[in-house]
């Protein structure tokens, strides 16, 4: 028993066991607020906390891909920031299309990311140093952009305050993805054991790989029941999650994602093994800026404005907590595009969980520094065990 | 004679005021191993450098097969097939053995890796170098230094290179690895390579060199055929003491 468990432990510390020590920490912190107030599973809930996520978490995703790379933007806050601004001004004062705005402030999102990328590669400085003063740079354009009454209010009815607060997938749409993305995985998997019998490779057995999409199939479509019980899938919480689906395969599946995993592990041996470094640090910092960007639009869709408080400190690190008490290491090269999806649902349901349990927002910051102090210490002990 | 597959001429190289190469020729020829030997910051890590594109030289001439050549970087020379295993291994920790042997040149399969065919030939490339790892699905980090070094200079071999130049290999070996490594060295030979091997062990160097070459601060302190020199002579030229092959080099601490 006690052998047992110090094997599952160290299991854990060595970072083994990818995504399922976050999976176990977010089924403790939903049952610990559950049994102190039994609204907390509530669907309607659920369904608040997911659409809540959405922004936070698709900033968290840029965060992921530039920890990879072992480095953190600052300014994560600021740009998204710039985005609401310029999203807001171009199209409620300017009157240009949402869809233009909206493009054009993930491009000024991208931009930032491009000269942090070159600062980066030709100067040499830490991201967490130069992205301070990029904060500042930013966050003066978006007071500019505000202008002087500093707040700007989104009509109720533009396709963007109703993409990202009352868009719901419909059953029938749900369902449809749900059957499309299980069959899918099912058929990669066949495909992917099929191959490697056929080279006489080990593969997995046909009742693991039952086993494997068992579970995604239950979780895929317990979580649409019980969403649709209420109001369904927002559709700005189905985007977060395809993104992340997206970036996950782009790191596992492609010569980029194995480029930057491999610079975050050691940047000189991977550009003595012919990686181009530099470009991979370019894309990095442009991919956590542009999401930035998307994170700052969808949050005003969210609250129909924006004004000088969107993307204010705190959402930078409630980004980074979310990155890695999602289990993406702060010392690079280690970590998955699901740990934003994954830490982002602990961090929303620590906050939420915390107001509904009677507590105030000095209780909801002092708990969710505890998670993320435990998140920070696991992975330092995780890289002291790998090392041996 | 048939041309040397690699030559420098006149290669220099300084950090600052510190002078690491000056004017150094080497000739490399297939089917021949090449020691470099010399005291720590004699400019073996240098020159190594060099010949691997991962520095670029102040002055001189690099020519692969007699075509003159810049080697700009890693990836560059590469591609002329020059092949290096850096005294660091130059590998990700966090990589697993596939994707380290494969770093910067993965094998595709429309626009996806191919992680079949890159397992597939992993195992075979290790096996042929009777390598043994428990997985080639484990970090590299969690390895021992024999089984990354095995891992480095599988790496190396992939592509089919022309030269490989190993920087200090069995820095880290035990005598076992060692005698398995310099069995290595003799297999890439007979497969018509051209090896340059560093070391500052004398011992390991007779062993398996046809050729050994002595720096000694930055220049060429003497070539030896490595079937006659005796150890006095080579460790003469290390230290730079005259006269070698008379027992003057022996003397000091003898009793
Ligand atoms: N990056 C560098 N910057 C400054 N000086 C350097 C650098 N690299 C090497 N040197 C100097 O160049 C000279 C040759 O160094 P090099 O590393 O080539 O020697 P080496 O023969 O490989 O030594 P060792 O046996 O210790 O590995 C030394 O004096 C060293 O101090
Ligand atoms: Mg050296």
């Amino acid at each position: 028993m006690i052998a047992a468990f110090s094997g599952t432990w160290h299991r854990v510390r060595s970072g083994e066991l990818g995504v399922l020590p976050v999976v176990g920490l977010l089924a403790l912190v939903w049952l610990v607020f559950q049994a102190i107030n039994p609204a907390f599973l509530s669907s309607d809930n659920l369904v608040n906390l997911t659409q809540q996520s959405a922004a936070t978490g698709v900033i968290a995703l840029g965060v992921v891909v530039l920890l990879h790379v072992g480095q953190l933007d600052l300014s994560i806050g600021a740009v998204s920031g710039l985005a609401a601004a310029i999203t807001a001004v171009t199209s409620v004062q300017w009157g240009w299309s949402q869809g233009v705005s909206v493009l054009v402030a993930l491009g000024v999102g991208l931009a930032v990311g491009l000269v942090y990328g070159m600062v980066h590669t030709r100067l040499g400085v830490p991201g967490f140093v130069f992205t301070l003063a990029g904060l500042l740079l930013v966050t003066g354009l978006q007071l500019r952009v505000l202008g002087p009454t500093g707040s700007i209010n989104l009509p109720f009815e533009t396709p963007l305050v109703y993409l990202s607060q009352r868009a719901f997938l419909a059953p029938a749409a749900s369902w449809t993805l749900v059957a499309l993305i299980a069959a899918g995985y099912v058929a990669a998997r066949l495909v992917e054991r099929s191959r490697r019998l056929r080279v006489d490779l080990p593969a997995e057995s046909l009742g693991a790989l039952a086993a494997r999409c068992a579970v995604l199939v239950a979780l895929l479509v317990g979580g649409v029941a019980y969403l649709g019980t209420n109001r369904g899938v927002g559709v700005a919480f189905a985007v977060f999650v395809a993104l992340v689906a997206a970036v996950d395969f782009a790191l596992r599946r492609t010569r980029w994602g194995r480029s930057v995993r491999a610079v975050g592990g050691d940047a000189d041996a991977a550009r003595k093994a012919g990686v181009p470094v530099r470009r991979v640090f370019v894309s990095a910092f442009v991919v956590s800026s542009t999401m930035a960007a998307l994170g700052g639009v969808l949050a005003t869709g969210r609250l129909a404005a924006a004004n000088q408080g969107t993307g204010e400190v705190e959402l930078v690190l409630t980004a980074i907590a979310a990155a890695v008490i999602g289990g993406t290491s702060l010392f690079g090269g280690r970590g998955s595009a699901w740990s934003a999806l994954l830490g982002v649902l602990v961090v929303q349901s620590v906050s939420t969980g915390v107001l509904l349990a009677g507590g105030d927002y000095s209780m909801r910051l002092v708990v969710t520094g505890l998670v993320f102090t435990v998140a920070i210490w696991l992975d330092a002990v995780a890289r002291r065990a790998r090392r041996g | 004679m048939s041309a040397p597959v690699l030559s420098l001429r006149a290669v220099a190289k300084s950090y600052g005021a510190a002078r690491a190469l000056d004017g150094v020729d080497v000739e490399l020829h297939r089917h021949e191993v090449l020691a470099v030997i010399g005291d720590s910051g004699a400019g073996k890590s240098t020159l190594v450098g060099v010949m691997s594109g991962n520095q670029r030289p102040d002055a001189g001439e690099i020519a692969v097969d007699d075509r003159p050549v810049t080697l700009a970087s890693p990836a560059v020379a590469r591609s002329h097939g020059i092949a290096s295993v850096f005294q660091d291994l130059a590998l990700a920790p966090n990589l697993d053995v596939v994707e380290n042997l494969f770093l910067g040149a993965e094998l595709t399969r429309g626009r996806l890796l191919d992680e079949v065919s890159m397992e597939k030939q992993a195992w075979e490339l290790l096996g042929q170098l009777a390598v043994r790892v428990p997985s080639v699905r484990v970090p590299v980090g969690a390895l021992s230094a024999a089984q990354r070094q095995g891992v480095a200079i599988a790496r190396s071999l992939l592509g089919d290179p022309k030269v490989i130049v190993l920087d200090e290999p069995t820095a880290s070996l035990g005598i076992r690895q060692t005698a398995e490594f310099l069995t290595l060295v003799e297999r890439l030979r007979s497969r018509g390579l051209g090896v340059v091997v560093t070391s500052h062990s004398l011992v390991d160097v007779h062993a398996v060199a046809d050729r050994i070459m002595v720096l000694r601060l930055g220049r060429v302190n003497g070539e030896f055929d490595a079937s006659v020199a005796t150890q006095e002579e080579l460790l003469a030229a290390v230290t730079g003491v005259e006269s070698p092959g008379n027992g003057a080099v022996r003397g000091g601490g003898a009793r």
